[in-house]
């Protein structure tokens, strides 16, 4: 089972609950961490797996000949993104602009566009007993996080339980990240920021017809419209986190909850239980 | 005129929270959210829009079922595995128009996308521009250029000094729109492991972009030892720590009742805050 673990705002708990649900699942059998929030990895702080192979992810960049090249400008007017300019005796290519789509290079009349690997980031794997942590990494300066979340998710192996760890926000990291998985747990907090980005990542889970349920973190401060709001839409609300500065200063050292206060294992036990009855029946029984 | 944007890497140190009080301290000011994903900037300035417009950016594919042949070869070429029994998933086209090139009986049109919505709206702080895009849009990058264009226009026309921008987390597409040619940007970091980690790639982003860069503790007295070791780290960076705010619960207060917490508060959260202020101030009357 694929579980995705999202939220739209960033700083609501997303890592913290990915990671003590993986680190509670690998006392039963092979677990997969998958790390996809590419710009700020942040997984391997608390699980501590030495990474053994790093794989650089290239897209693949227009390379012109221009010995072949008459400078006829299709490569430009194919171009959806502005990657290409042809000068009078001249192609420039903006690498950071090319999605890779491979359109330049079959249409080129005169096969004067091969296409070579540009790396923007690299995916890393490691061991930690049972749990396999795979994460991406985006190189500093690179803007498409999308190709290397793709990547990361090559490596997901269906006869493990897969914990993916999703970025902030609403638009194509998250889609990429979200996309297949088999539920999706919400992490939020109860305020009026983490309500408004709940609901726009509700609609993101919809749109993508991925059943969900939430986690509410640091309960106790802020109001009750998430859990309003939860029950006016009809998703169920399946962990509660107080605030409690305990927690946050074991989040702080890079100490996974489940193992500074083994005390919510069982939670984290019940939460993958309910998340399962939910994605083979609809329903919390 | 001077843009100084918030960035913080990882999500939710507080960049909302602060760009809200810079908004209620700077004089003349102009405020973008450029979080345009999860724009929450909103919530605390309680605007009234005056001018709304559509983003269009983009285009999807889409098959003509009359004249497609059912031959493969979109199917074949699509590198983004959109379409899938000759039938485009917008959600994963990308909209390179490859496959409308190539569709030997043009079948595939390529259509624009209505990617979002941006706003021109009154606070009682300022000019608010802000934005929301579409649920799971892509162009992210573009809409953000266009929230801080705007925001540009709206200054150099009433003469006012300053853009505050209140960044989104991460150091990709959206980010980089939001930082490059900015005159400053003030890092919101939290004294965690994860803080720290993601400090240390949003400051590789502001060097390789050249921006001047510098830092705020956000709830630095949560684990203090952490705090000395950005502090430390910060010190052999040579960037300056501007700001250390203790952890209050009045910030959370404050976002319950849509109120900058400077305005709700006078205690210490709001003094340092001030200070960041003023610091940014001095910063770059120099």
């Amino acid at each position: 089972m694929v579980i995705s673990v999202a939220s739209g705002k960033g700083g609501t708990g997303k890592t913290l609950v990915a990671v003590s649900l993986a680190l509670c699942l690998c006392d039963e059998g092979q677990v997969q961490l998958l790390d996809c929030d590419v710009e700020e990895p942040n997984d391997h702080i608390f699980v501590h797996s030495a990474i053994g192979q790093s794989q650089p992810v290239l897209i693949p960049v227009p390379k012109v000949d221009e010995t072949k090249c008459t400078y006829c400008g299709k490569c430009a007017e194919v171009c959806a993104y502005n990657a290409i300019a042809v000068l009078k005796q001249k192609v420039l290519i903006f690498p950071e602009l090319c999605h890779g789509c491979g359109a330049c290079s079959y249409l080129c009349p005169e096969s004067a566009i091969a296409e070579e690997g540009k790396e923007i980031g690299v995916v890393e794997t490691g061991n930690s007993g049972n749990v396999e942590l795979i994460q991406g990494r985006l190189a500093i300066g690179e803007l498409m996080s999308p190709p290397i979340i793709r990547e990361v998710k090559k490596h997901i192996n269906p006869t493990s339980e897969v914990i993916i760890d999703v970025p902030p926000g609403t638009s194509c990291p998250v889609v990429e990240a979200v996309s297949d998985t088999d539920f999706c747990l919400l992490v939020t907090e109860p305020t009026p920021f983490g309500l408004n980005d709940l609901s726009l990542a509700v609609e993101v889970v919809r749109k993508l017809q991925i059943p969900c349920g939430v986690v509410v973190n640091r309960v106790g401060v802020g109001d009750d419209k998430v859990e309003a709001y939860c029950q006016e839409q009809g998703i169920p609300i399946l962990l509660e986190i107080p605030l409690d500065r305990r927690i946050a200063m074991l989040y702080s050292k890079g100490i996974p909850l489940v193992e500074g206060m083994p005390e919510w294992r069982n939670a984290f036990l019940k939460l993958f239980q309910d998340i399962k009855q939910i994605a083979s029946f609809g329903v919390v029984r | 005129m001077k843009e100084v944007v918030i960035l913080s890497g990882k999500g939710g140190t507080g960049k909302t929270s602060i760009a809200a009080s810079f908004a209620v301290l700077a004089q003349s000011k102009v405020l973008a959210d450029c979080d345009v994903d999860a724009a929450d900037l909103y919530l605390l300035l309680q605007p009234k829009v005056k001018k709304s417009e559509e983003f269009w950016s983009g285009q999807v594919a889409f098959i003509d079922k009359e004249k497609c042949t059912e031959c493969g070869l979109c199917q074949e070429i699509c590198r983004f595995g959109a379409i899938k029994d000759y039938f485009v998933d917008e959600v994963s086209c990308e909209g390179c128009g490859f496959c409308s090139q190539i569709c030997p009986v043009d079948a595939i049109a390529m259509q624009p996308c209505m990617a979002g919505h941006w706003f021109i709206s009154d606070t009682r702080y300022g000019t608010l521009v802000h934005a929301r895009l579409g649920i799971a849009q892509e162009n992210s990058g573009k809409l953000v250029t266009l929230v801080r264009n705007n925001a540009k226009l709206v200054a150099e026309g009433q003469n006012i000094d300053w853009i505050i921008s209140d960044g989104p987390p991460g150091i990709g597409c959206p980010a980089i729109a939001s930082l490059s040619g900015a005159s400053l940007a003030l890092l919101v970091t939290e004294p965690t492991l994860s803080g720290i980690h993601d400090l240390e790639r949003a400051l590789g982003l502001c060097r390789y972009f050249d921006i001047p860069a510098l830092v705020c503790i956000n709830k630095y007295d949560l684990n203090e030892e952490n705090s000395r070791r950005i502090e430390n780290y910060c010190y052999d960076q040579g960037v300056e720590v501007a700001a250390k705010v203790p952890f209050d619960n009045v910030v959370t207060e404050a976002i319950v009742q849509g109120v900058p917490v400077v305005e709700y508060s006078s205690n210490k959260v709001s003094q340092e805050i001030k200070e960041l202020w003023q610091n940014i101030l001095t910063r770059l009357d120099r």
